[in-house]
């Protein structure tokens, strides 16, 4: 088990090497002076401001100095929290900012997530080797899956939303309230969060439904099955133990899909102006906010590791065999 | 080669024609193939059809519902949009063969690197393949293109490939893993024959449809994060898209004007090109795998 979780961590310390060497890259190698391009999109024509810009912009990059210092330093602020300073915000830090948004992202992301994957689970088990069932769970299974997470949003969001005008389709609470404690709020909130949680969990719902009606097929014409089957045990109990054993390549594949319904959480939340990242880094894109938009990154990026990292702990409960340190550790 | 004795050489000539017989008989297979070929051709041929209109073009008034003339209706601005869904199509369906075929190569030459070499360049592969697995993609294409000034379609699919192998490297190395201790690769070993040839002659066509399979999958995913990357607003910069359509509906507000025309017709076609991709993948298991054959 020690091997199973030294190697792991490995990887996501690697990971998140890496993922820092990507970000201090892009804008230091990509063809163009990214300086120049900050400039002449900030549209300010007197040549004083210009060169004062250029200043900053090249102090705050720290341009003037070899590769390797400036990597260094790169590190260092990060270490430090410090992710520079909001320009669509300016002169808020990134980290206030995102840290203001994060909690709407996980509130509509965790539930999402964790309630399309049990109930993926159930429709797809609960499909599995029943003819009329399967004929309708599994190509509606395959629409899901295949929808944009943006195309369902937006078609929720037009009929639910402006046709039969039971949701909101914009933001995250009523503009006349203030964020509060009272039930009055938490009661609009909630109203602002049914669709984009439903767009989010009728997409993912699809996949893992797939997965598990997949997976339990395989288990059934397994040799035990066969064998409990010949020894006349029920139905129901064989089933039974075919979900246990299905549901362990679930579990990886929920590690897997992570940056699948991470993205698909930023684009639903663009499409209902969510407050959350995706919103945010709209809005960084559009107000060329580079400071914001690579904090973002940094913090996704986090964000899925510690996921990881949950998910492996869940592993180890779930299957016994990475306790005993033998195989079936996920690779 | 046809001189050949007759005992060893017809049997892929007889595979091929088996699974010729069980794909025109496989409904999904079918169906699923149908649909990207009709929508393929449409993408292909409908810009043809339609003369030389820029798609961007401001052509009748606007906001009109669908009618004979303008198929599927106009934009707030006046264009129509059955000329941008034509001409989104065809950019659709180049962001998908380009960013799947970089990734189905970069996959393989990772995978089949790895699986057959074994020890230390596997532990290394294996290592980056991991690094690169848990890095959500979206998250870095994000970075890369909103400091690309000018986007093109090319550079779009260059990155969704350069980004979206790991998962396919593992599942060919693990396939080539199991086929590298078989006889018959044991015999062009001992034979004298260099790794990459073992590899383009023996191992990769004993997995040929499970490498045509991937390419699907892969192909499905650079559609589905092109779309995204588009309606983010880090589309191409010149041109039209599924996604970019998308993103101007939801922008200048076809949702509260109730412009459906404006938004149905691009995520369906995104839906329809992926699902029915997925649904032909099965298909195309269920012909190869005669395990799963029901009829």
């Amino acid at each position: 088990m020690r091997r199973y979780f030294g190697r792991k961590l490995l990887v996501y310390a690697l990971t998140f090497v890496v993922a820092v060497t990507v970000n201090w890259m892009i804008p230091r190698f990509m063809p163009g002076d990214p300086v120049a391009g900050m400039l002449a999109r900030a549209g300010v024509s007197q040549p004083a401001a210009v060169e004062a810009m250029r200043v900053y912009y090249t102090n705050l990059f720290g341009l003037d100095r070899p590769l390797w210092q400036q990597y260094a330093s790169f590190w260092g602020t990060l270490l430090r929290g410090d992710f520079g300073i909001s320009i669509w915000l300016f002169p808020t830090p990134v980290s206030t900012v995102i840290l203001r948004a994060v909690p709407y992202t996980l509130g509509l992301m965790v539930p999402a997530v964790l309630l399309s994957w049990v109930a993926g689970n159930r429709l797809g088990a609960f499909a599995a080797r029943r003819r009329l069932l399967d004929n309708t769970v599994l190509p509606l299974g395959y629409v899901l899956t295949a929808t944009p997470y943006m195309w369902l949003a937006v078609i929720l969001a037009w009929g639910l939303g402006v046709v039969a005008g039971w949701f909101p389709v914009a933001g995250g609470y009523s503009f006349s309230l203030q964020p509060s404690f009272t039930a009055g709020f938490l009661l609009d909130l909630l109203h602002h969060w049914v669709l984009p949680f439903l767009s989010l969990f009728l997409v993912a719902l699809g996949g893992w439904a797939i997965g598990m009606r997949n997976m339990i097929i395989y288990e059934l014409e397994s040799d035990y099955a066969s064998y409990l089957a010949a020894l006349g045990a029920p139905a129901r109990l064989i089933r039974r133990y075919a979900f246990r054993n299905a549901v362990l390549p679930q579990i990886t594949g929920l590690a897997l899909q992570l940056g699948v319904l991470v993205a698909g959480a930023l684009v639903t939340e663009i499409v209902f102006s969510y407050p959350g990242l995706g919103s945010l880094i709209l809005k960084a894109i559009q107000n060329q906010d580079f400071f914001l938009l690579q904090g973002t990154f940094m913090f996704i990026v986090i964000g899925v590791l510690v996921a990881n990292f949950v998910i492996d702990l869940v592993y180890v409960v779930v299957d016994p065999r990475t306790r005993a340190g033998m195989a079936g550790a996920r690779g | 080669m046809t001189a050949a004795p007759t005992e060893t050489r017809p049997e892929p000539r007889v595979v091929r024609r088996e699974a010729l017989h069980f794909a025109v008989r496989n409904g999904k297979l079918v169906t699923g193939f149908a649909v990207v070929l009709v929508l393929l051709l449409t993408g292909l041929l409908g810009p043809l059809l339609l003369g030389s209109a820029p798609p961007n073009e401001y052509v009748a008034a606007p906001m009109l519902p669908p009618s004979a003339e303008h198929w599927f209706g106009t934009t707030t601005f006046g264009q129509d949009v059955f000329t941008q869904f034509v001409h989104g199509l065809r950019t659709t369906f180049a962001v998908g063969a380009l960013g799947g075929g970089i990734a189905a190569l970069i996959a393989m030459v990772v995978g089949f690197t790895a699986g057959y070499r074994g020890g230390l360049p596997d532990e290394a592969l294996t290592m980056l393949t991991n690094v690169i697995l848990v890095i959500p993609t979206l998250a870095v294409l994000l970075v890369v293109n909103a400091y690309l000034g000018v986007r093109g379609v090319a550079v779009q699919g260059l990155f969704i490939g350069l980004t979206s192998w790991p998962w396919a490297a593992r599942a060919i190395r693990a396939q080539t893993f199991s086929l590298r201790t078989r006889d018959f690769v044991d015999l062009a070993r001992l034979s004298g024959l260099g790794t990459g040839r073992i590899i383009a002659r023996e191992i990769a066509p004993n997995m040929s449809s499970y490498l045509f399979m991937t390419f699907i999958l892969l192909f499905g995913g650079s559609v589905l994060i092109a779309s995204s990357l588009d309606f983010i607003g880090l589309g191409p910069t010149e041109g039209v898209s599924l996604g970019l359509m998308l993103q101007n509906a939801t922008q200048w507000s076809a949702l509260q004007l109730g412009l459906w025309w404006w938004f149905v017709p691009p995520g369906a076609a995104i839906t329809a090109v992926v699902g029915a991709l997925y649904v032909a993948n099965v298909g195309l298991d269920e012909v190869f795998n005669p395990k799963l054959r029901t009829t």
